[in-house]
């Protein structure tokens, strides 16, 4: 009987969602002054989206987020995949300007590569919204983490792990991506500008590894070798950092030495390195929040399409997550299947 | 003693490319031990052989494709996505071994259309294979990966993860299977049959051909013993990092691959250099590698040092070896 009546209430309670949200597509919805013009709004416009790449988290959970409301509000989305290469991205912008979508999304690989596409674009009045990595023009949005900021907590983090009252050496090493990259170019210097107070603190390496875990490897063992007591890496993106975890515990000195990454807080890069040690402190700029940052960005655009493209730049800079194994609340991370299926 | 051998040229004329890059890394090792602190250690010595095992395996795999003269640039994003596949699988539930044994005939199977197409369809190998690197890291990538990057979560703990990562008497495992590829592959070029064709196709293909080589059944089982030997070093690489990048595949790691196998003497057009120049030149780059490192040079001019002194090795190989009409084959690049 109690089962029954259970059931009964799970279809009343789908039956009602079904209903909700039939009802936001149909014509039957109640104006309630704001939603219909809203609504209108983002029908039938065109937002294109050209990412460094697909196929891993930040940009694939960005995506999903544009998808969801692509299929919601009756908007098309076009994605382009240059696939890393910096040439195939440009092509792929010039293109789109002459296809004149009404909101352009871009993803930079580093800060020149489309400062003039940027420019272009607004020239030709496409609002452009530049994600997670500034570019050199600075278009009519930017989403994404202030790199300089990461740098600094990651530093600070390094000096608490290394510094004068922890008992250790104080050598560190950085491990940096692509050196035109803004991780690099703002990252450095927050790095510097911290340890300027911290003489205790020295940078015994300052390498960089292409994005590449195995360099990130085999330059992390190398480092390892010839300063037996360093204290931590700095590393600049989780998805390399990988390498110089697994260098640290091939050495078999994990906990010993500790790795400070970042990234965009995706559970199988941040938060299960946390919790199998291999990362010690992470900063993650939330991409799943990001998505979210994006689809209410390229919304707003569409709404009320700015009178002359690219001559107010909104900086929505993501707030940050500091994940350590004792800030590993469930949430703290999220899920890239889950984002996928379910939205950001 | 005469400084000229029977031929008439001066002894000095047969120094080989080998033998001069073997000088050059002797001298950089020897100027790295003097003034670098910790350069001179067993466990640096080892970590540095272990940093370039994954280039030396693969470059074996390139050597006995160019020995026969072709040459294999689909090698990197086969093993990237032939490695990639087998860890998705894993991950999802299915025994490692079974996992390993799917990602290996993916392998294969790239191989094998290489090899069919430079043998049969007669297609150029440096195009065949351009073409197959694309192709199959697009199709690999597209059906059946999810992501670029694959974890190594299934098997981590166990002996899958000791390939990459593991140790035997203090050597790096990676390590011993460098070198037990090489040996396999110097007995393999010496001392059997498909390996004297190997030689003798590299030579000669037309001469091979009329004294009765099988020739396209030999260029075959090149190209799948080249993808065979790169799944190997794809799970050296992806158990030494617990993950697989398939971005890998479009990086210039492949043009490094042909550096060590060329640098140690072993010529584009076939027939020349022994397994041992792939060694030297492995040995050469690690150990640039590897002392740059320790002095933390800035990384633009690691590029720079790096390719000046491969520039200097070549350099000295055309003064002391000049071409001449006997040397200069046809197909050589």
């Amino acid at each position: 009987m109690k089962s029954t009546l259970k059931k009964l209430g799970f279809a009343l309670l789908l039956a009602a969602a079904t209903a909700s949200f039939a009802s936001f597509a149909t014509a039957d919805e109640p104006d309630d002054g704001l939603v219909k013009g809203a609504n209108a709004a983002l029908k039938g416009k065109k937002v294109a989206f050209v990412p460094i790449a697909m196929g891993f988290d930040l940009t694939e959970a960005w995506a999903a987020g544009l998808k969801q409301d692509a299929a919601l509000y009756g908007y098309e989305l076009t994605i382009r995949d240059p696939n890393w290469s910096v040439d195939a991205g440009a092509q792929a912008i010039t293109q789109l300007i002459a296809e004149k979508p009404d909101v352009l999304v871009i993803h930079p690989p580093e800060i020149q590569a489309y400062t003039r596409l940027v420019q272009r674009a607004n020239a030709a009045g496409i609002p452009v919204v530049t994600m997670n990595l500034k570019s050199g023009a600075n278009g009519d949005a930017f989403i994404g983490a202030d790199w300089y900021d990461i740098a600094v907590k990651q530093t600070n983090a390094v000096v608490k792990l290394c510094g004068k009252d922890s008992g250790k050496s104080g050598k560190i090493a950085v491990m940096q991506g692509v050196l035109t990259n803004p991780t690099s170019q703002y990252g450095i210097q927050a790095i510097q500008d911290v340890l300027k107070n911290h003489p205790d603190v020295q940078i015994v390496s300052n390498q960089a590894a292409d994005w590449d875990a195995s360099k990130a490897h085999a330059i992390a063992t190398t480092v390892l070798k010839a300063n037996p007591d360093l204290c931590a890496f700095i590393g600049m993106w989780d998805n390399m950092d990988v390498g110089v975890a697994a260098a640290i515990k091939e050495a078999g000195k994990t906990g010993q030495v500790y790795v400070v990454s970042s990234g965009g807080g995706n559970q199988a890069s941040a938060c299960d390195n946390i919790a199998s040690g291999a990362f010690t402190t992470y900063i993650s700029y939330d991409a799943k929040g990001q998505a979210r940052d994006l689809m209410m960005t390229v919304r707003s655009l569409l709404e009320v399409k700015p009178e002359s493209a690219g001559v107010h730049t909104e900086a929505l800079y993501t707030p940050l997550k500091t994940i350590t194994k004792d800030t590993l609340y469930t949430g703290a991370c999220w899920s890239l299947p889950d984002v996928q299926k379910y939205g950001p | 003693m005469s400084l000229f051998a029977a031929s008439g040229k001066p002894a000095w004329r047969y120094v080989q490319q080998e033998n001069i890059v073997i000088a050059i890394t002797a001298i950089v090792f020897l100027g790295f031990s003097v003034t670098l602190n910790n350069f001179l250690t067993t466990s640096n010595v080892l970590s540095l052989i272990q940093n370039v095992a994954i280039l030396g395996i693969l470059g074996l795999a390139m050597a006995q494709a160019i020995i026969g003269r072709g040459i294999d640039l689909s090698i990197v994003a086969n093993m990237a996505v032939s490695v990639a596949a087998t860890l998705q699988l894993a991950n999802g539930g299915m025994p490692i071994a079974l996992a390993i044994a799917l990602g290996l005939a993916l392998a294969l199977v790239i191989g094998l259309i290489n090899g069919m197409l430079i043998a049969y369809v007669e297609i150029p190998a440096i195009f065949a294979t351009l073409a197959m690197g694309t192709a199959a890291y697009g199709f690999v990538r597209a059906a059946l990966l999810n992501d670029n990057l694959i974890y190594l979560k299934a098997g981590g703990d166990g002996w899958f993860k000791w390939i990459g990562s593991g140790q035997i008497v203090g050597i790096p495992s990676s390590v011993v299977l460098f070198g037990i590829v090489a040996a396999l592959m110097h007995v393999f070029l010496h001392h059997s049959l498909p390996g004297r064709f190997i030689y003798a196709m590299g030579d000669n293909p037309l001469a091979a051909r009329t004294t009765g080589v099988p020739v396209r059944p030999t260029i075959v089982l090149q190209y799948v013993l080249s993808a065979g030997v790169a799944f190997l070093a794809g799970i050296v690489m992806a158990t030494s990092v617990d993950s697989m990048e398939t971005r890998i595949a479009r990086s210039n790691l492949v043009y490094d691959v042909i550096l060590v196998v060329v640098i140690g003497g072993i010529g584009l057009s076939g027939g020349k250099g022994k397994i041992r120049s792939v060694l030297v030149g492995t040995l050469l780059i690690g150990t640039l590698l590897n002392g740059m490192t320790i002095m933390d040079v800035q990384y633009t001019l690691q590029s720079i040092i790096k390719s000046l002194i491969l520039l200097v090795a070549i350099i000295v190989d055309s003064l002391v070896n000049p071409r001449d009409e006997q040397t200069s084959q046809q197909g050589d690049i």
